[in-house]
């Protein structure tokens, strides 16, 4: 139970400071990085919490899909990031008291005496080991119980893969397609043009 | 002994941190796009931390709906900002206005 402890406060305190990193970097690259770290380390705390397929799903979309994607996004765009950081000292007092009420408030709300809980309340509150791994239990409920919404998903995804493709294309002026029509109809005769030469002279 | 609270109290740091990212960053709107990934990143934290101490599947199936529609956000959200810097030069928010009709 003490390396339980030990390893939360190791993945947690990682994951805040790594999280505080991300929005006060100097550099978004640096700022996409530390967002890595920081999905990494949640993905360890799923892990202590028994959800080992959510922690590798997290790894793989997060770290090898979006992070990548935005780190691809910053260093494509050539943008000045010193101009954009003109004004974060004027709001950093204001947002810190937001922040630090913010944190204060919810933490007065999980503290309190909770008399109208949802769970039972008479068994130690720990996470709970089952017979059947993660991944199974996973499998069995998301293809019976939640199969429409797993469809949804897949329909969100092709709406949003859609939507990127056709915002970001654009028709460039000047670029040689093939056309077929064009290639077929060729024939002898007006494909080869015939021409006299003089000698010692070019065309 | 780590108890539910402690999870919670972790997402509410996390989520605090994402809102106050959205502040303190106003004009840079990759930094937006990331604050809001790590409110997210929050949400899931919560939810798999109730399904394991309810011992209940249905809150990790719920986390991954939020993966999924976090990583449509994501790709939809940079869609846009490249093609908003291509029309302006710029990823300011302030003309974010221009983007209108």
């Amino acid at each position: 139970m003490v390396l339980y402890s030990l390893t939360f406060y190791l993945f947690s305190s990682v994951a805040v400071l790594s999280a505080l990193m991300v929005i006060s970097a100097k550099n978004p690259v640096h700022s996409v990085l530390f967002l890595i770290l920081s999905f990494v380390n949640a993905s360890g705390l799923f892990v202590l919490l028994g959800a080992e397929f959510l922690a590798m799903i997290l790894v793989v979309v997060y770290v090898g899909a979006v992070a990548v994607l935005f780190l691809f996004v910053v260093m494509m765009l050539d943008i000045n990031f010193v101009k954009l950081r003109e004004g974060f000292l004027q709001y950093l007092p204001f947002g810190a008291l937001l922040g630090i009420v913010l944190v204060i408030e919810l933490g007065i709300l999980f503290l309190t005496d909770r008399s109208s809980n949802i769970y039972n309340n008479q068994t130690p509150l720990q996470p709970i080991v089952n017979e059947v791994e993660n991944t199974k239990m996973i499998g069995q409920i998301l293809y019976t119980e939640y199969f429409y919404l797993f469809q949804i998903c897949g329909i969100i995804l092709l709406v949003a893969m859609i939507g990127s493709i056709t915002l970001t294309l654009r028709d460039k002026g000047g670029v040689k397609r093939q056309n077929i029509d064009s290639q077929n109809t060729v024939d002898a005769s007006t494909a080869i043009e015939k021409k006299k030469v003089k000698i010692g002279e070019g065309i | 002994m780590i108890t539910l609270e402690h999870y919670l109290f972790l997402g509410a740091i996390i989520f605090t941190l994402g809102v106050l990212g959205i502040f303190l960053n106003k004009k840079n709107l990759i930094i937006i796009l990331m604050s809001i990934e790590l409110i997210l990143l929050s949400v899931n934290i919560n939810f798999i931390a109730f399904s394991a101490y309810i011992n209940d599947i249905s809150g990790q199936i719920f986390a991954m709906l939020t993966l999924t529609v976090a990583a449509a956000e994501a790709a939809i959200g940079l869609a846009i900002l490249v093609v908003f810097f291509r029309n302006l030069g710029s990823i300011e928010v302030s003309k974010i206005n221009q983007l209108k009709g």
